[in-house]
């Protein structure tokens, strides 16, 4: 995700969707598509016990990427400075091939304007030292921004500090 | 140039405090109020709301209807005919009939105040709101225990160890700061049960679900009663303190054993033993959730007098952790609170007698505050106690959030004049003579609200935007209809600040304070009695009155037998409920959550739905006497095989509203007319349906 990542937190999410909603709004995006989509198993019985899961997927913004490989005017950028893959509107000319190469066919399709759209993960919020909108829009802190690095030692610093309060040292 | 403005949301009723950015006149972005803990972000609603502000299927102006109620003919008209043409027939009206004639409903909102200060002025006694509908029961249930209503206290979810929820889905329904304090406390270890004969998202996050035969709750709870008290798990202090007729509850659940109830619930007696085992261990941090809507059964009242009475056992009210009651300016050290425009003197009232007999002969207990709106469609149809010909429906919608559809109808078109204040076109508003549209909650400034809670605070909204079409806030409209029924001078302002100012007049805050986090606190710390001699407990006693002095007064049981539930081979008990993307039957045009949940299914039990061959998705019958209606089935293993749930405020008809017409049902269509007779709820999860394929 060009030098961010988004992380879910199943435990904490509820399935609302706000991230949706927020995503649709900020953006414009059209009836029917989702820039970035929350992806929810259940509820259902497990083992006779109701169990839920989920995880959002926004655009993965590959290193090399697919949609920007196969865009054949150069419409899809990345960002030099953050890594970040965005459409520049006005170049897009509606192909659909960026749809198509993408494994996951992440970038969608806005009818209106007869060009594609994808998360670009609020760059114009980031720039401003905003979370994406998803993010900021989920009320349970299931969802969280930031980088790789920085998630990584603040999940491991929340597990080992969980496991240093149960076993403080004499 | 960007700007933040802190304001009250109003996607529902809950008002969670939220962050607005606004540039050149357009919404940005709608976050938490983030001087708020547990107010990060929003709800879907919440995020959604700019939807409908640009939406061509909004009521955009005041319109008088043209062609017959519900045809969709209407005239768009400015705001002095419709507000002339309003009061013309009011005047005729009440000239003939009184102002009597006038029922006045609304959803609870920042200008209550002065619709009660409206009805006051025009001599009117009939007020419901939809709260009646929603939670009667559990008012007069919390009222009969504490002498505290249901929104006087609360639950304290950051400190709770152990918290039991009766169907009560605080993940889907929602009110986003509670969510958030639950979710933090599982995360240190409260533990969570869930109880509901379906599985719903709060169930598939709790540590412990019990599918419990549906409408059986109260036998769980006598049961576990039982067990509390014989096995002594109770906070004896405490409730030596502070609670009137154990004994007599003691004797009462003597034969209410687990092994009886496990016949009853179908939950094994074992489970029950357990649960009120691991709850006694938590006490007094325990909340037993006495529930956010209350309008299941008929013996609604008792029900949730039972959960407050197990909170008692546990020593929770007034408790950390446990039930606590909200504190107000007084508490706080203030001398006075928020001016009231309805506490004014008022001319008497020719004729005090009330459309629903609320604190009156008919529901002498039920709180008239909220009234008995249960009761409105047959006082019309039956002109009992006096002809009813005026509806002012404000931001309520009683077409559809009533039980027994057809008659709700029958009673809407009986009327002279109904008047329907609407953000979009509900099911009561497409039948209105004429609508005078309010401007959305992002467009309007509101009254102040009081925010009673363990840290009490003035809350604010503010306009973050012009309004978008020729619509106005309700205390403007307010205004001007009393103006034009000679009553204006019970309406002393001009301006929105000139109300701000007559509010804040007795203590002693200016409205800039309001603008650095959008609310003032009265408290930096949470505000608690000291739980062994310093509880104001308002019942006569002062004290928890088991022994219900407000029932047994007023010639009702305190502690009615049990009365075994009808167990039907070829029926199902119809549940209801709610999901998180819409509120009751507000929302369903919104076009961002139309998209997210855009109708209803029947949840049937897989194995019910075999034996009538019933296929997942089919489209199917459900009937009962009051009416049929048709939806499609979800065939699943997720629900109880005595109960078919379906999703409230689907099945809209509005022509107008064309996202949400036509999709889904209406619970309403079938819900019989059975009530709670003491407490005030409709009992809307108690009707037996029969499903059939088509």
């Amino acid at each position: 995700m060009g030098d961010y990542l988004i992380y879910t937190d199943p435990t904490k999410c509820v399935a609302c969707h706000s991230c949706e909603v927020a995503c649709k709004a900020k953006n414009h995006v059209p009836a029917g598509a989702t820039l970035g989509k929350i992806v929810v198993m259940g509820p259902g019985m497990i083992n006779g016990s109701p169990a839920m899961s989920s995880l959002f997927v926004p655009c993965f913004h590959c290193e090399d990427a697919w949609c920007m490989n196969a865009c054949p005017v150069d419409a899809i950028r990345k960002s030099d400075e953050n890594g970040l893959v965005y459409i520049i509107r006005d170049l897009c000319v509606g192909c659909k091939a960026c749809i198509l190469a993408c494994p996951w066919h992440i970038p969608q399709w806005d009818p209106d304007a007869g060009k594609a759209m994808k998360c670009d993960m609020c760059m114009d919020r980031i720039e401003e030292g905003e979370e994406p909108a998803c993010v900021a829009a989920c009320p349970t802190n299931a969802l969280q921004f930031g980088e790789p690095t920085r998630l990584s030692h603040q999940s491991r610093e929340d597990y080992a500090f969980k496991l240093l309060k149960r076993n403080p040292r004499k | 140039m960007k700007k933040k403005i802190y304001t009250l949301c109003f996607m529902c009723s809950v008002r969670c405090p939220i962050a607005v950015v606004v540039e050149d006149d357009k919404i940005v972005s709608i976050e938490g109020n983030p001087h708020v803990p547990a107010m990060k972000g929003v709800c879907p609603k919440g995020a959604a709301a700019v939807g409908w502000l640009d939406d061509p299927q909004r009521v955009q102006a005041p319109m008088i209807r043209t062609g017959p109620r519900g045809s969709g003919q209407w005239k768009k008209v400015g705001w002095n005919e419709a507000l002339d043409y309003t009061a013309d027939r009011c005047k005729e009206i009440f000239a003939q009939y009184g102002a009597k004639s006038a029922v006045y409903c609304e959803r609870v909102n920042l200008v209550t105040d002065l619709s009660k200060t409206f009805l006051k002025a025009i001599g009117s006694p009939n007020y419901f709101s939809h709260d009646t509908i929603c939670k009667g029961s559990i008012n007069t249930a919390c009222r009969s225990l504490i002498g505290y209503t249901d929104g006087q206290i609360t639950a304290d979810w950051s400190n709770a160890r152990q918290v039991i929820l009766y169907g009560r889905n605080v993940f889907e329904s929602v009110e986003v700061k509670a969510m958030n304090a639950l979710l933090d406390a599982m995360g240190k270890g409260t533990k969570l049960t869930y109880i509901d004969p379906r599985v719903s998202i709060t169930a598939a996050k709790a540590h412990n679900y019990m599918m419990i035969r549906p409408g059986t709750d109260l036998a769980l709870n006598y049961a576990l009663m039982h067990v509390i008290i014989k096995q002594h798990l109770y906070d004896v202090q405490y409730v030596d303190r502070w609670v009137e007729g154990l004994h007599r509850l003691s004797a009462f659940v003597d034969t209410y054993t687990p092994e009886w109830a496990e016949v009853e619930t179908g939950i094994p007696a074992g489970e029950i033993i357990r649960l009120a085992k691991e709850a006694s261990r938590a006490k007094p941090a325990v909340v037993f959730h006495y529930g956010y809507r209350g309008s299941h059964h008929p013996t609604e009242i008792y029900f949730r007098r039972s959960i407050m009475m197990l909170n008692a056992l546990m020593g929770s009210i007034e408790s950390p952790g446990g039930i606590v009651i909200k504190k107000g300016p007084k508490d706080a050290g203030l001398d006075a609170g928020i001016r009231k425009f309805s506490d004014q003197e008022f001319p008497p009232m020719e004729d005090a007698r009330r459309f629903d007999g609320c604190g009156q002969d008919k529901f002498p207990i039920a709180d008239a505050a909220h009234g008995v709106g249960a009761m409105f469609p047959s006082a019309v149809l039956n002109e009992d106690p006096y002809p009813i010909k005026v509806l002012f429906a404000f931001r309520f919608d009683p077409l559809y959030s009533n039980f027994d559809y057809q008659q709700s109808l029958k009673a809407l078109q009986k009327l002279d004049l109904i008047v329907s204040c609407d953000i979009n076109f509900g099911g009561t508003t497409s039948l209105a003579d004429v609508i005078l549209p309010e401007s959305l909650f992002l467009e309007r400034s509101d009254p102040l609200q009081m925010g009673a809670g363990l840290k009490p605070a003035v809350n604010r909204r503010i306009a973050c935007i012009k309004p978008r079409y020729d619509t106005q806030p309700m205390w403007w409209i307010l205004k001007q209809l009393a103006e034009r029924l000679g009553v204006g001078e019970y309406f002393p302002y001009e301006t929105i600040e000139d109300i701000w100012q007559y509010q804040l007049a007795d203590m002693g805050i200016g409205i800039e304070a309001f603008e650095e986090k959008g609310f003032v606190s009265l408290s930096d710390k949470p505000i608690r009695w000291d739980r062994n001699d310093g509880i104001k407990f308002k019942t006569p006693s002062g004290k928890i009155e088991f022994t219900s002095s407000l029932l047994e007064d007023n010639g009702f049981p305190s502690f009615p037998p049990y009365e075994p539930l009808e167990v039907s081979d070829d029926r199902f008990r119809l549940m209801v409920g709610r999901c998180i993307a819409h509120t009751n039957v507000m929302t369903q045009n919104n076009p961002y959550l139309n998209e997210l949940v855009p109708e209803n299914r029947l949840w049937i039990n897989a194995k019910r739905a075999a034996a009538l061959g019933v296929n997942d998705g089919e489209t199917v019958a459900v009937s009962s006497s009051a009416g049929e209606g048709r939806i499609r089935a979800f065939v699943t293993d997720m629900i109880h095989p005595e109960a078919v749930f379906m999703l409230h405020g689907f099945g809209h008809r509005e022509p107008e509203s064309r996202r949400s017409c036509g999709r889904g049902m209406a619970d309403a269509e079938v819900q019989e007319a059975i009530m709670d007779n003491v407490g005030g709820s409709p009992a809307l999860d108690h009707t037996l349906v029969s499903v059939s394929k088509l």
